[in-house]
């Protein structure tokens, strides 16, 4: 196994739908952290209720840990299928804790197995079967050698909302079964004691707390993976933060419902996957020359259509910067981890109300649904309000042409004022006109808006740049690859300069331009099949990358396989 | 003080379209809850569609929004659910709510949220030079079935009522004291209220003399508060018949009040 990886421990915990894996997997990261550990996991689970195989893999180190590594030093088989599926990944001294009633069924399966009764155990404490993964925490806690009373504690904190009770019993059956059975115990090397324990958060939820930081007063969603934990999150904890959430008919009605609370003055966004982005597009456009502020967090799984529901794709950025009829200004930006999840959702929000035009948080499976340990300061963004009319009255104009693009805003309900939004092209009372001279001027008006955004470019993270920022070779990528690509940074063979692409819509050319501009080498890479950020690298600066790590098999990039592609290029 | 409720926006109906008898009732209905201390002026939003129904947003001096074609429903119930002191209202057309905006006027009755739509049904796709809707007769002759249609039409009043509306009424374009009597009373309407408002096209599908002998008003004896009363009336209507008037009204909780908070 490579050096660079010697100090993250990947665990993975396999078994099929219904088996409570999903939960697993955040429960082992949240215990993993409060031991002072930082965990990323992510869950690759397929498009059914029950059965088939899921698994969470989680990596953890005294270190930030940005991607999950496909090299297993655990694994939890709550079934048999679990360990034939991941018995190529695991690495040479790996613990294999099985539910001992498959002991028969991998009797040939040429691996060291660890039975543990999980099943009988969750029986025994009078646990529900989705918590039946405790003992094996258990268990793995005793072979690394971690005082009970510690992990009982863990166990304590971590289970408080679901039952410590019964998981406390857990962990200390499998521990007890492990001591009794006679296995080896590493010695205790536990971090220093943990100052501030960070949250365990997916991106989903980050998108949620960062809307919520910038006002979010509504939340509009139908459900369809893999944005619907947005949706569900809202709709569970908006009564406590004084907003409510809608799932209404369809996606069309999702966006149309939101531009109607927004004209009515409420800071709303909405959530939906790429194929729900098409369904709204007209819509988007009706965002555009409405000049309503809209926001709206997609996130990516991999089409077409249908296409592979439940797993990731980057295969979406071109239909993003460009979707809806017509030309108007957008805000699209693409977060890479899960704190910038927050900070995105956040700046979204307050960009679509300061320029009144469409603002999308583009993210993608295995940055919607994967955790990682962070410390998000929900009180870093707050919200800006905008342009609000000063004058109301007879004299106001929706569409006033101002200088800077922005016409003052006022909603329904303001004394002695009337508010007309429209979908036509119309003059500054919003009134539908064919005129040429107005029709330009108006379209003139929009456009302007993006001088602003031209001008913010210098306050926000347009472009983030990490490694060798001397190196003469350069790596390009965006969104949920910045993980892996990270995590396989430091498994590369010469120096090299990381640039992440945050901005998409408006682009940062110069900024880009400026880090890749005299590179010996640049290696662009994405989780698409036509390589879009390079496209637009192209189209926005003439720089053109013919070096292409591309990955569209519906599975995220992981770091040492990644490692291995960019190094071809070196 | 008298309010002046037009723009300066050119009216580009055809003349003598019965849509300008519907925008006159308008005016008429918010001018009375005005002067009648009833509503305030800025509170009343009105929304539209897209076809001829649509272009009624540019000729109120009211707040509006012009939504897409076939969109305008959620659209008004995200502005009541966006400010409920709002009095919501929005123009469609059989096209705009009964073609393609079906399975949005269809929820928001469902859903009983609080808003009142006026449904100009001219049977007809006018703003695209005639071809058929959804509410136009079997055999009709337009662009796009040349030979004539081959569906039966729906009617609008019986899908709103199996949908759960809880003010469901029907008038004629022409009779505008009428008209504006049962605007006021569906804007009045806590819930969602339906107007089916026959207004034929003068150009593409001149129904107004084959209406004018066959519609009639519902008299006292119409119990407007039984839902199979209502289904009866509703059903009832035969080509020689067509009841006018409240043919349904009820009270429940709407939408708004499930869904915020209180």
């Amino acid at each position: 196994m490579d050096a660079g990886s010697s100090t993250i421990r990947t665990i993975a915990i396999g078994g099929a739908a219904g088996d409570g894996v999903r939960e697993a997997g955040i429960n082992f990261s949240e215990l993993l952290n409060e031991l002072g550990y930082r965990t990323f996991s992510s869950f690759d689970y397929p498009s059914l209720i029950r059965g088939g195989h899921n698994y969470s893999r989680i990596s953890y180190s005294t270190d930030v840990v940005r991607a999950d590594y496909r090299e297993l030093d655990v694994l939890v088989a709550v079934n048999a299928e679990s360990v034939l599926v991941h018995k190529e990944a695991l690495k040479e001294g790996a613990r294999v804790f099985v539910e001992t009633a498959y002991l028969d069924r991998l009797e040939d399966c040429g691996v060291d197995l660890i039975p543990i009764p999980m099943k009988a155990f969750a029986e025994e404490a009078g646990a529900p079967q989705v918590a039946r993964t405790s003992s094996a925490f258990g268990a793995y806690g005793y072979t690394l050698g971690i005082p009970l009373d510690r992990l009982k504690e863990m166990a304590d904190k971590v289970f408080a909302n679901v039952g410590s009770e019964m998981n406390m019993k857990l962990v200390e059956k499998g521990y007890a079964h492990m001591k009794k059975e006679g296995h080896a115990q590493d010695e205790c090397n536990l971090p220093e004691e943990p100052g501030v324990i960070p949250d365990v958060h997916d991106g989903n939820r980050a998108v949620a707390m960062g809307l919520m930081a910038a006002g979010l007063e509504a939340y509009v969603g139908y459900p369809m993976t893999p944005s619907t934990s947005t949706l569900q999150y809202l709709a569970k904890v908006g009564k406590d933060r004084g907003l409510f959430t809608v799932h209404p008919e369809d996606e069309i009605a999702v966006l149309n419902m939101a531009l109607g609370l927004a004209f009515a003055g409420k800071r709303t966004a909405v959530g939906t996957a790429n194929g729900g982005v098409a369904l709204m597009q007209e819509t988007l456009s009706l965002a555009g020359v409405s000049e309503v502020p809209c926001v709206i967090l997609e996130s990516m799984r991999m089409g077409p259509a249908t296409g592979v529901a439940t797993h990731t794709s980057q295969g979406d950025l071109q239909f993003t910067i460009h979707v809806a009829h017509g030309e108007f200004p957008r805000f699209v930006v693409a977060p890479g981890d899960v704190e910038e999840c927050f900070e995105c959702a956040a700046d979204a929000m307050n960009i679509a109300w300061k320029y009144q035009m469409p603002a999308i948080i583009l993210s993608d499976k295995h940055l919607s649904e994967s955790y990682m340990s962070v410390n998000i300061d929900e009180g870093s963004k707050g919200p800006d309000l905008g342009k609000r009319a000063e004058v109301t009255g007879k004299e106001y104009k929706r569409y006033e042409i101002t200088e800077d693009g922005v016409s003052p805003l006022a909603f329904p309900g303001t004394p002695d004022t009337m508010v007309k939004g429209t979908s036509y092209e119309h003059n500054e009372e919003g009134e539908a006109t064919e005129d040429p001279v107005a029709v330009k001027a108006m379209q003139d008006k929009r456009f302007r808006k993006l001088n602003g955004l031209y001008a913010d470019f210098e306050w926000f993270p347009t472009v983030k740049t990490y490694g060798d920022l001397d190196a003469d070779a350069a790596v390009v990528f965006w969104g949920s690859t910045k993980g892996a690509m990270l995590e396989a940074y430091k498994q590369l063979k010469k120096p090299v300069k990381l640039v992440q692409v945050l901005w998409m819509e408006p682009f940062d050319a110069e900024r880009v331009k400026t880090e890749l501009e005299g590179m010996r080498v640049i290696v662009d890479v994405e989780a698409n099949h036509t390589a879009q950020l390079a496209a637009v690298i192209r189209e926005k600066t003439s720089i053109e990358i013919t070096n292409k790590v591309l990955k569209y098999d519906a599975q995220p990039f992981t770091p040492t396989d990644l490692a291995n592609e960019v190094n071809k290029y070196l | 003080m008298a309010i002046d409720l037009t723009t300066d926006a050119e009216v580009t109906w055809c003349p003598g379209c019965p849509n300008s008898q519907i925008l006159v009732a308008f005016r008429q209905a918010v001018t009375e809850f005005v002067e009648a201390g009833e509503m305030e002026l800025h509170n009343i939003v009105a929304g539209a569609g897209v076809g001829c129904h649509g272009k009624i947003s540019d000729y109120l001096e009211v707040n509006t929004f012009n939504s897409l074609h076939g969109r305008i429903v959620p659209t008004l119930t995200g502005i009541k659910l966006g400010n409920p002191n709002l009095n919501v209202v929005g123009f469609s057309g059989d096209g705009d709510s009964f073609s393609e905006g079906f399975n949005h006027i269809t929820h928001a009755a469902r859903s009983n949220t609080d808003i009142t739509v006026f449904l100009h049904n001219n049977q007809v796709f006018a703003l695209t030079t005639g071809q058929a809707t959804t509410t136009s007769p079997k055999g009709f002759k337009g662009g796009t079935t040349p030979y004539g249609s081959v569906n039966e039409p729906v009617n609008p009043a019986l899908i709103m009522l199996a949908m759960g509306a809880t003010f469901v009424a029907r008038t004629f374009a022409a009779d505008i004291t009428k008209t504006k009597e049962i605007m006021k009373a569906a804007m009045q309407h806590k819930g969602f209220a339906f107007v089916d408002i026959i207004q034929p096209c003068i150009t593409f599908f001149d129904t107004r003399e084959y209406y004018k002998d066959r519609v009639y008003w519902l008299d006292g004896k119409h119990r407007k508060g039984n839902i199979d009363s209502a289904f009866k009336v509703v059903r009832g209507a035969t080509e020689d018949r067509v009841p006018l008037g409240i043919l349904y009204q009820a009270e429940q909780p709407t939408f708004e009040e499930n869904i915020l908070p209180r």
